[in-house]
Order: structure tokens, then C-alpha cells, then sequence
């Protein structure tokens, strides 16, 4: 298959790739540019575990080709931690005990982060609605939407 | 509050939070290594089968194929398994169920090894399928294993007293019959493990997502045939497991060695979801008989119970599933005479093994509906039928183990969760109003005769009507840890260093439920510094003593038992260079806290602790120590099922608050109040965690999820099928913790993982009844069973719009 030239900014840095056109974003982000904290759980767009931040949008990387992301700014977990100060997301992950194993934690920081930046008020049922796509089978999601709803307002103060 | 602690007891973060939000933390396919080969399995579509053939030649001179490994490489053990070895490394003989594999493709491209598997013909002749256990125990069934005498894995029989009495004895006797089905694991990570072939002597290293490191180092070195020290596990981060990365983990684990050591070459396995569900095993599904005798005041004379569970292809854990089953049967009730069969069965349905509950979730869903049956049958509440007959300190359960020496909490949580939601006057208030479930039996009919289909005026409903409220519960309990199953011991391995930091490891495995954090509190309350000075190592068979499978709500309680007694080592050494420092008695006593140590009479006279570690150090003090934590001995007849099976037990209550509408079948939940006995808590968010997970779990249990299979064959090979509850499914979680004073374990610490999943289906379902007068019978309680009774399943194979 003749290889593409495509690129697109991760996390703030240029990415420039040379890469076969049927390969997904996901592929490209965790075996290309070594961004594993981006999960592969289902392939289908069903779980969540690859969600990444993609023009402002949270989308799942095993769904978008990685031409499609041609251009595009993306944001994986890798990212979120700006001059090494965890993200307020981040740190109320941990201060309110929503992280078990971590495996789908990736995907529901992404997914609370494209929430956020649109509605930095978000109610309850907004937050549920937002991780709706994250599966967790460890929480429960309560500890998760707690920390949700504590970071959002730490970011209102 | 009677126990004083500085950590213990309050929310600490979890000490591996960091790595986990950040996207550092190493799940097992985030780890490559240079050189490494892809391995890829090759199945044929059959549920039952005899091999006649199997023909590699388009495949075994093709470039991306580097080797192919089947069972003829295997120098050990061909057959594997924890108790039973009757599961196949590689299929040579037979296939018994559609996940079974033939041989694994070994190459650098997985892509294109993906490809080539079509391309290995396998010849079989397909044999009669069984798919109902009931039917596999027949005498002229075909035997799935021919080299066993026949389909039956394992009979536990209990036998109490005088059934055939009791009954006669009885004012009322009530005969129900419960299923439940298989159940998906659904951990998000699949599975993913590498092998290593190490240099020269050293065997084989393996990295994995292994929930029981040890076990899968005994399979892989049976299959191996290696010595246990020649063949190291290494647990990497782990996604989740609930039970279910133990058996798939140590064949898959095997496989890679295998292929590993044939190629000279790391090779990794990882699994997409479809391989996922395919091959691993699931809960059992349980065919439950019960037969209850009881006295118009309440009392319960009588149970006989008869349980077969599915254990689908192989043995698996199904002999210590249905052990548990067997004493926990009754649920938490005192009952003179008891009856109880519970067999396990081989099928040619996916193989079954652990899955968090382990054998309790399935009698505990039946026995709690009997109960709210026999409460409503007498014109009583569940809570007062359940004060009647359960079990308080001093009572004698169904195996004959009188309860004494610990906390029997059961009339204590029943309390505190009634209490709190005010159950017997809502349940009172739903349960007035009747039945109001419409009978769709018509529709069966209808749907065969389909005419002109006119609704009548009853058949309408004011839109007010179709949501209906109802409120159940469900109790329990539950012998902690192994039990009579088996060796019962774990290791701790702990190391202060100079300045005071520290190295912890257990034996046990991190299996995303806090339990490096656990043990970090323990140590770090005994040491009296922070659990930020303890660093949790990485889980490696070659550095820390088998300590068993972290399995059974054992970790707090058994691995907590040594890191306590590790610390107290140290603690005790460090005592006694003080007591020649400050020259004080032998019988001088110190308190550490706040990373300070002072004598306990003279506060003034006190010293940092990370310079007594140094004062010691430099005295040549040892400061590695290993702890150990042996349960007492348990006893078990298994002639009669007579015994004290467990050392200590917990107790728990669940009351459930439902929605139900009753034109759609749906059932929300709106709140699950969930009051356990988990002795001592270590870690507030740990705990809180482990119940809002073992809810929501539970509430899938009940609600949802259903493994269903189509001549052995799964039908929910994905996510968009089976579905698990996501962050909309579910209302409020409250978790209450009732604490004792049990002898065992960290300060009392006991098990809570287990009980908090265990409960929530049954109490879901009695609040179903009591929302619309009808008892349910079978497990998930999904729309078409509200509204049909029955399950409705695609008869097409296809997915999504294909």
C-alpha cells in the first residue's frame, strides 16, 4: 500500500508521518509516536479507552483514520499535564479515589476535558452524558464524576 | 470512634494514582520489546469436534510466518488447569468449544499472520453439541472428555439434619426454580502478555496482564516442563480482572513461552476484544431448585436445594466455585435440616471459571427471592422475615460451623440499611398496590396470528401509571478468603532504607483494587510515617514468596495480615536499638507517628524516624524483613458438607430502590443503599470505591448482561452487545461501613470486593417485585423479561448492519 505524508500537531508538537493510509489514529498515536497512555479496548468505538481530544472534540482514536486527522490538533493524556503541574482534572482523579486500574482513566480525562472547555458549569447529568462513551468496570463512575464536578469547580474560583 | 489510628481509616490517594492519570502507567501491550514477534491463534467455527487433520503447508514456508506452535512443541504438561488438567495448551485431539485453539502463528507482522490463519486447514468431524448441563448429565450423553467417566466435574452434597422431617414438620412448603447466566468479566483491557527467552540457564521471563502470578509461573513451567524458579512472571500494570485474567492469562502465558523459546525471540500475544470473549471464561450460569419448608410464624424448618452450574468446556475453578455455592446455599439463615446437591457440569458452552462473587451472586439471587416470597406468603416485611431467621452470634449455618469468635453483623447491617432508607413503610406502601404488571402473554398470540390487532380500554395506561416504584433487599454473607479450598498464606517483603523511605511487596497482585496502597497504610501505621514514604515494587515471582492468588477478598485481610507482621519486625528491631540508645528497660514502650519515634512515657525524648533508620543502619541492623500471614486451619467433610469452612465470615445488606416502567420493561435504579461489614476499613476511598464498582457490577448482573449462547457459540462477542452500565445507568450509591472487631487480618480487616457485587441483583429483583407484583425467576432481568418473562435473542448471526 503507497504510504502518506500527513501531518498534525499532538499535544502541542508538530507531527510530521509518513504512514499507510489505512491506519487508524490509534495505531499512528501509541506505535508511531509512542503515546501509549492512549488505550485500545474495543476497536468499535464502544468503549472508550481511546478517546483523545481531536479539534476540541472528544473522538475515538480506533474509529478516525489517522489522513483524517491530517492538520488537526489533538490532545492525549500525555498532554494534559502542562510544565509538570498535574491538570485540575488530573488531581482530582486521584483526590477523590476515581482511578482503580486506570486502564479506561486515559479516555474519561479526554472526555472530561472536551466537556469542560465547552461547558465549564456543567451539571450532573452533563457529566454522566459526557462519559457516557468511557466504560469502567471497575468505579461505579461515582468517584469519577465527583472529580469531574470538583475540578470544574476548582477551574470556576 | 473506638480504634485509634493515624492513617488508617481516612481517604489516602492511591500511591499508584500518578502513573495512571499521567498515561506513564505500563499495561501489558504497552510494552514492546526489540525483536519482539507477534503470536495469533487458529480456531476452527465448531463447538465439539474430533481433529482429523491439521495441514500448515500454505502456511509454513510463508515469509511472515516465523514458527508455528502447536501441541507437538510442548515438552511438559500438554493439559493444564487448577485443578483438573483437562484444558489444552494447543487442541490436538479434540475441540470442546468454539475458543479452543489449534496452533499459534508466530511472525513479525500480526496483520498479516491475521490473514494467513484462513489459510490452515483443519479437518474435523463434528460431534453431537451439548449446551444444557441438565441434558449433559444424562446417562447416554456423549462425554465431552472421554477420558472421564462422565460429564459431571464435581458433586458437593451437604447433609443436615432430617429434610424428609423438617418438611413434614412444616406448615408451608415453597418450590421455586431461578437461573442465572453466563457473565462476561468485561475487564476494558484485554488480555496482553510478552515472553522473554533469558540467556544462557535463566529460562524464561514474562510480563503480562496476570492477575495470579504465581499460578500462571506453575502452568507455564508444567508446560515447560522448567523448574518453578527457571520461569518468571512479572505482573504489569493490570486493567482490571474480577477473576478473570487467571486461567486465559497462564495458557496465553504458556503459549508465549512456548513460542518464545522455539523462536529465540520475545513474543507477544494481546487480544482484541472478540478473542476476548471468545476464549476466556465466564461466571457460571446456575440452574437453582429450592424447596423451603417453614412455620406460619416465620421460622424456617426445612431447605432442600439443588444447584447445577455450567461449567462449560473445562474443569477450571468450577470444583471451588460450587464449593462455595454449596456452604453459602442457604443464604444467612438458620435452618435445622438441610439438603443441598450442587454439581458441576462439563458443556460444549464457553468454560467458567472465577469471576468476582465466585459461586455466591447465583444462590443468593434465589434464596433472597424465596425469602421475600415466604415473607409475603405470611403477610410479613422481608426485614422481619429476615430477623426471624438470621443468623445472630452463636447460630449454627447449614455446614454446622456455630458462629462465634467474630462479628455476626448480620441483624446489625439488616438494621442500619432498613433504617436508613426507611424500608418497611415504602415497602409497605408499593406493595398495596398490588398487581400491576399487564399480561403479555397475548403477544405471543398476537405475534403468531398477526390480524387486526385492537387495544381495549384496560390495555391503556394514564401516563402517570407506567412508572411504578419498589423497594427490596438482599442479605449475605460470606466466608473471607480461601477457606477450605486450599493453602492459605501470604508473604510481605519489606525494606527500610537509610533515610527513612521505604520498599514494600507482597505476594499478592495489584489488581487495580488499591491493595499497594492497602499494604502502604498498614506499613505505614505500624512504622508511624507517611504511606508517601512507602514504595510499592514492581510484582516479580523471583523476588517475594508464593503467597497464593490474589482472589476471595483475601488481599487486605491475608496480604495486609503480613505487611503488618513485616512492619512489626522492623518496628520491634528498631524498638531495641532505641532502648540501648536512650538506655532505657526492656519492657520500654514507643509510639511512632508522624515520622517521629518517642518514648511513651517522655514524649520529650524522641528521635526523627528516618534517624533512627540511620542509627540503625549504621549499628549492622538488618531492616529487610519478611512477614508472613498463615490462615487458621479450616476443616471440611466432604462426605456430608459438614464443617467450619471459613475462619471468619462478613456480612452484608443491600436495599435497592427501583423505577420500573411498565410499558418499555425498563427498570432504573435509583438508589442501592449498601451497608457492609468489612471489620476495619484501611483506606476510606478504597472502600467507597470497592462498593460503588461492586454495585454497579451487580446491578448489570441484574439488569443486563447476559453472555447467551447459540450451539456453544457466543452471541456477544463485543461491547455493543454485551452491555455493561455506563455512567447513565445507574442512580445514587451509598456506601455505609459497619466496623468490628475481628482477630484476624490487619487490625480486623476483612473481605469487601466480593460482598458488595454479590447482593445488588437480588435486591434489585425483590424491589422489581415489589414495584409490580410479579417475582422474576431469571437473570437479567432486561425489558423482554419484564414485559415476556422469556429472553428474545437475534436469530441472525450477523452484527451491526451487515
Amino acid at each position: 500500500m503507497k504510504k502518506i505524508n500527513i501531518r498534525f500537531k499532538v499535544n502541542g508538537r508538530q507531527a510530521d508521518l509518513n504512514i499507510a493510509p489505512n491506519k487508524r489514529l490509534l495505531d499512528v498515536l501509541r506505535d508511531d509516536l509512542g503515546l501509549t497512555g492512549t488505550k485500545e479496548g474495543c476497536d468499535i468505538g464502544e468503549c472508550g479507552a481511546c478517546t483523545v481530544v481531536l479539534n476540541g472534540r472528544a473522538v475515538h482514536s480506533c474509529l478516525i483514520l489517522a489522513a483524517q486527522a491530517n492538520g488537526a490538533e489533538i490532545i492525549t493524556v500525555e498532554g494534559l499535564t502542562q510544565n509538570g503541574e498535574l491538570h485540575p482534572l488530573q488531581k482530582n482523579f486521584l483526590e477523590h479515589g476515581a482511578v482503580q486500574c486506570g486502564f479506561c482513566i486515559p479516555g474519561m480525562l479526554l472526555s472530561s476535558y472536551a466537556l469542560l472547555k465547552e461547558n465549564p458549569h456543567p451539571r450532573e447529568d452533563d457529566i454522566k452524558e459526557a462519559i457516557a462513551g468511557n466504560l469502567c468496570r471497575c468505579t461505579g463512575y461515582k468517584q469519577i464524576i465527583q472529580a469531574v464536578e470538583a475540578a470544574a469547580n476548582e477551574n470556576n474560583e | 470512634m473506638r480504634k485509634k489510628f493515624s492513617i488508617v481509616g481516612k481517604p489516602v490517594v492511591r500511591r499508584d494514582g500518578l502513573e495512571k492519570v499521567t498515561g506513564q502507567a505500563k499495561f501489558a501491550d504497552d510494552i514492546n520489546v526489540p525483536g519482539q514477534l507477534y503470536g495469533v491463534m487458529v480456531r476452527i467455527p465448531v463447538s465439539h469436534a474430533k481433529i482429523l487433520s491439521v495441514d500448515y503447508s500454505a502456511v509454513e514456508n510463508h515469509p511472515a510466518v516465523a514458527a508455528i506452535c502447536h501441541a507437538g512443541d510442548i515438552p511438559g504438561a500438554k493439559k493444564v488447569g487448577p485443578i483438573k488438567q483437562d484444558q489444552p495448551v494447543f487442541c490436538y485431539d479434540k475441540v470442546v468449544t468454539p475458543g479452543d485453539v489449534i496452533a499459534m502463528l508466530v511472525g513479525e507482522s500480526e496483520e498479516e499472520l491475521l490473514k494467513l490463519r484462513d489459510l490452515v486447514k483443519v479437518e474435523y468431524e463434528p460431534l453431537p453439541v451439548l449446551t444444557d448441563p441438565l441434558k449433559a448429565l444424562k446417562s447416554d450423553a456423549p462425554l465431552i472428555h472421554p477420558d472421564q467417566k462422565s460429564n459431571l466435574i464435581v458433586h458437593h452434597r451437604l447433609r443436615k439434619g432430617d429434610v424428609d422431617a423438617g418438611f413434614a414438620e412444616s406448615d408451608y412448603i415453597l418450590e421455586q426454580t431461578y437461573t442465572t447466566p453466563f457473565i462476561e468479566h468485561a475487564y476494558i483491557e484485554p488480555e496482553a502478555v510478552i515472553a522473554v527467552p533469558r540467556e544462557g540457564d535463566k529460562g524464561v521471563h514474562i510480563t503480562g496482564s496476570i492477575q495470579n502470578p504465581f499460578t500462571t509461573r506453575k502452568i507455564v513451567a508444567k508446560v515447560l516442563g522448567f523448574p518453578l524458579a527457571k520461569v518468571r512472571i512479572q505482573q504489569a500494570e493490570l486493567g482490571g480482572s474480577f477473576g478473570g485474567k487467571d486461567d486465559i492469562m497462564n495458557i496465553l502465558s504458556a503459549r508465549a513461552a512456548l513460542a518464545a523459546l522455539k523462536t529465540g525471540r520475545p513474543v507477544k500475544i494481546r487480544y482484541r476484544r472478540e478473542d476476548s470473549i471468545l476464549e476466556s471464561y465466564k461466571r457460571h450460569a446456575y440452574h437453582l431448585h429450592y424447596k423451603v419448608g417453614f412455620n406460619k410464624d416465620g421460622k424456617i424448618k426445612a431447605m432442600k436445594i439443588d444447584v447445577v452450574a455450567d461449567g462449560g468446556a473445562y474443569s477450571s475453578m468450577t470444583p471451588f466455585v460450587t464449593w462455595r455455592t454449596v456452604v453459602q446455599a442457604t443464604g444467612p439463615y438458620e435452618t435445622e435440616n438441610v439438603w443441598t446437591d450442587v454439581r458441576g457440569v462439563y458443556t460444549n458452552n464457553p468454560y467458567t471459571g472465577a469471576m468476582r462473587g465466585f459461586g455466591s451472586p447465583q444462590p443468593i439471587f434465589a434464596q433472597e427471592s424465596i425469602m421475600d416470597e415466604i415473607a409475603i406468603q405470611l403477610g410479613m416485611t422481608p426485614d422481619e422475615i429476615r430477623r426471624i431467621n438470621g443468623f445472630k452470634p452463636g447460630s449454627v449455618t447449614a455446614t454446622g460451623h456455630k458462629l462465634e469468635n467474630h462479628d455476626v453483623n448480620l441483624l446489625t447491617v439488616l438494621e442500619t440499611a432498613v433504617t436508613k432508607t426507611g424500608f418497611s413503610e415504602k415497602w409497605k406502601k408499593n406493595q398495596r398496590r398490588g398487581k400491576m404488571l399487564p399480561d403479555y402473554a397475548a403477544l405471543e398470540e398476537i405475534s403468531a396470528n398477526p390480524g387486526p390487532f385492537i387495544l381495549h380500554k384496560d390495555d391503556f395506561l394514564e401516563p402517570d401509571e407506567v412508572y411504578r416504584k419498589g423497594i427490596g433487599l438482599a442479605v449475605s454473607f460470606r466466608g473471607c478468603s480461601l477457606g477450605a479450598e486450599g493453602v492459605d498464606a501470604v508473604a510481605a517483603y519489606l525494606s527500610l532504607q537509610q533515610d527513612g523511605s521505604a520498599y514494600l511487596l507482597s505476594g499478592l497482585a495489584e489488581n487495580g483494587q488499591g491493595m499497594r496502597t492497602t499494604y502502604s497504610i498498614v506499613a505505614a501505621e505500624v512504622l508511624g510515617i507517611s504511606p508517601d514514604d512507602v514504595f510499592y515494587l514492581d510484582l516479580d515471582t523471583g523476588y517475594v514468596g508464593d503467597s497464593g492468588p490474589t482472589v476471595a477478598s483475601r488481599a487486605t485481610l491475608m496480604g495486609g495480615g503480613a505487611t503488618r507482621a513485616a512492619a512489626e519486625i522492623l518496628r520491634s528491631r528498631l524498638e531495641n536499638v532505641l532502648r540501648q540508645h536512650w538506655n532505657l528497660p526492656e519492657n520500654a514502650c514507643f509510639v511512632f507517628r508522624d515520622r517521629q519515634v518517642y518514648a511513651e512515657n517522655n514524649p520529650e525524648r524522641k528521635i526523627a524516624f528516618a534517624e533512627l533508620c540511620d542509627l540503625a543502619y549504621n549499628q549492622a541492623v538488618n531492616l529487610a524483613a519478611i512477614g508472613w500471614y498463615a490462615g487458621p486451619k479450616v476443616h471440611w467433610d466432604e462426605t456430608v458438607g459438614q464443617g467450619p469452612a471459613y475462619f471468619t465470615y462478613v456480612y452484608g445488606c443491600q436495599v435497592a430502590e427501583v423505577t420500573v416502567n411498565i410499558a418499555t420493561g425498563e427498570v432504573y435504579v435509583d438508589r442501592v443503599v449498601a451497608v457492609h461489614d468489612p471489620g476495619t476499613v484501611i483506606n476510606l476511598l478504597g472502600a467507597q470505591g470497592q462498593v460503588y464498582g461492586g454495585v454497579t457490577q451487580g446491578a448489570g448482573y441484574g439488569l443486563w448482561e447476559e453472555i447467551s449462547v447459540d450451539k456453544g457459540f457466543i452471541r456477544e462477542l463485543n461491547f455493543d452487545q454485551y452491555l455493561i452500565p455506563t455512567s447513565k445507568d445507574i442512580g445514587e450509591i451509598v456506601p455505609i461501613f459497619v466496623e468490628g472487631e475481628d482477630q484476624y487480618g490487619p487490625w480486623g480487616a476483612k473481605s469487601l470486593g466480593e460482598p458488595t457485587l454479590e447482593l445488588t441483583a437480588a435486591a434489585i429483583a425483590n424491589a422489581v417485585r415489589n414495584a409490580t407484583g410479579k417475582r422474576f425467576f431469571h437473570l437479567p432481568l432486561n425489558l423482554e423479561e419484564i414485559l415476556l418473562s422469556k429472553k428474545l435473542h437475534p436469530t441472525s448471526k450477523n452484527r451491526g448492519s451487515a
